[in-house]
């Protein structure tokens, strides 16, 4: 049924079609009266990054708790890996998840569990071995460069830390998705700065497909602006694209009243001419 | 939506927690170490009010029956007096309710501060069932723990009664333990115990449930809190009236 649905990209014989990590194909949702979603289509592929941008209670949030089987879409079909979800039971839903990182915006850690914890959290689960679990844990931490934290209660970190712990605890498993749910909220510049930097390594390095839902235009200069690249040292270093390099794995959308207002690249979106999206952009 | 419509919601909300608790039982990870963790919490830790409770409880008993007794010559009934409206009615009741002020609202703002921290959405984000992992061995812990914690009750207001029968009223104790023995029947016991099972039942559904659809931040955590403990305590009060018809039938030859 699903390749019926599916809009994988056909390529000629012999080579096998891509099919689009996340896809969204007229999804429609409403909450009583209102509509939070209204005809929404969109694809996301292996490695790129998708942004959803929007002002508040226009349906960002949604897409992503639609794309984790939180809630379930009214009408439309939501493929994964070119699976389509909306029929799955919670048991089916369960095991699809297991291949899906989720970043909260306030970091969502468990209070009652450490750091380290936090991030075993989905190994201890699965039953993983201890030393297994240990190495995984202080794989993720490095990554994070929250290593020296393993030890510390949630309530012990400051904002930026528990977004950082929440990262490394969503990418323990190595999902192909990671869905990032406004994790810049209410951040310093450098730390927002330094969970972009974490989204754009996913992106380039681990070639992982994300949606990044935010309202914050640094977000979108960092992630449709820069792209990492790994040095003979095995050091990670953030360049600019300019005339040399041109990103074309990062698109974003723009969501007003649940209806997408424009899809498309970043120097696009600049030069639209709507008022809405000039003044979500420019902020007047 | 009207009162009754949102009655009948909760009550259908209630009703598929139910259904989830029951499948998830038939599936593993059970979460072992999970329910040995509430049972201490909820157990242990509810042990020393209950047994207070039941201490008091026992000890007004005698205060208020014993001027009556003793006005109709039956001073030495003063134990089957106790014992009967202990552990058929009071220690269940009062131990239910105990229970439902401390552990009930605990359960329902530990979840509610979960629901509302968004740790419930990163649960179910991480591929964990919130109802196998969270509820059901809060439940299971309850069920088990307070028929125990009701026997504690009971026999610390059967000692109290005593206690203050001799003190008080110079009862000698031989008389107080043999009224007791001959007031106690076997159903008696075993109503005091089946009470609980179910008592403990519904105030682990009622406050996981209310703890689990908590909205509106942390003014939500503290009104689903007072729901909790509100609506398990009712609960615990009406269920006991079925429950005491229900067993008086069962167990003809008594009288619950």
């Amino acid at each position: 049924m699903s390749e019926e649905i599916s809009t994988a990209i056909k390529l000629p014989r012999g080579l096998r079609p891509i099919i689009p990590a996340i896809e969204f194909k007229n999804v429609y949702l409403a909450f009583d009266e209102q509509v939070v979603l209204d005809n929404v289509s969109f694809t996301v592929r292996q490695g790129e990054t998708k942004l959803v941008l929007g002002g508040s209670g226009t349906g960002k949030s949604t897409v992503i708790k639609l794309i984790l089987g939180l809630i379930k879409p009214d009408a439309g079909h939501i493929l994964i890996d070119g699976e389509d979800i909306v029929p799955h039971d919670d048991q089916e839903l369960m095991q699809m998840r297991r291949k899906i990182g989720m970043v909260f915006q306030e970091g969502a850690l468990f209070d009652s569990l450490s750091v380290y914890e936090n991030v075993a959290y989905r190994l201890t689960e699965d039953g993983i071995d201890d030393n297994e679990v240990e190495h995984e844990v202080r794989r993720m931490l490095r990554f994070v460069d929250l290593e020296d934290a393993v030890d510390k209660m949630p309530i012990e970190l400051s904002g930026g830390m528990r977004r950082r712990v929440g990262i490394a605890r969503a990418l323990v498993g190595n999902p192909s998705i990671v869905l990032f749910d406004e994790p810049t909220a209410g951040l310093d510049p450098p730390t927002a700065r330094t969970i972009c930097e974490l989204a754009i390594k996913l992106r380039d390095l681990e070639d992982v497909a994300s949606i990044f839902v935010t309202h914050e235009m640094n977000n979108l200069k960092y992630l449709c602006g820069e792209y990492a690249i790994v040095d003979r040292k095995g050091n990670v270093h953030f360049k600019e694209e300019g005339d040399d390099l041109c990103l074309i794995n990062t698109e974003v959308i723009m969501l007003r009243d649940g209806k997408i207002i424009f899809s498309g690249k970043d120097e696009q979106l600049q030069k639209v001419d709507d008022p809405y999206i000039t003044r979500f952009l420019r902020g007047k | 939506m009207g009162p009754f419509l949102k009655l009948l919601s909760e009550l259908q909300e209630i009703a598929n927690l139910v259904v989830r608790i029951v499948r998830g039982l038939r599936k593993s990870p059970r979460y072992f170490d999970e329910m040995i963790r509430q049972m201490d919490l909820i157990g242990v830790g509810s042990i020393a009010i209950v047994c207070l409770t039941g201490f008091f409880t026992g000890c007004v008993l005698i205060l208020q029956a014993f001027p009556t007794l003793e006005y109709y010559g039956q001073e030495a009934e003063a134990g089957r007096s106790v014992a009967i409206a202990l552990i058929r009615e009071l220690g269940p009741v009062l131990c239910a309710l105990m229970v439902a002020g401390r552990v009930g609202s605990a359960i329902s703002a530990e979840l509610g501060a979960m629901v509302v921290s968004q740790q419930i959405e990163a649960m179910r984000a991480l591929g964990t069932s919130p109802v196998r992992k969270l509820v059901t061995p809060r439940i299971i812990a309850l069920i088990l723990t307070l028929p125990l914690l009701t026997v504690a009750g009971d026999i610390f207001g059967l000692f109290g009664g005593g206690l203050l029968a001799r003190q008080l009223h110079g009862l000698d104790t031989n008389v107080y333990i043999t009224s007791l023995r001959m007031g106690i029947t076997i159903e008696d016991i075993l109503g005091g115990v089946i009470k609980p099972i179910v008592f403990g039942f519904i105030i682990g559904l009622v406050s996981c449930h209310k703890g689990l659809t908590t909205d509106g931040g942390t003014v939500g955590v503290g009104r689903s809190t007072t729901d909790a403990v509100v609506a398990s305590s009712v609960c615990v009060i009406i269920a006991d009236f079925f429950l005491s018809k229900l067993l008086q039938g069962f167990f003809t030859s008594t009288m619950f």
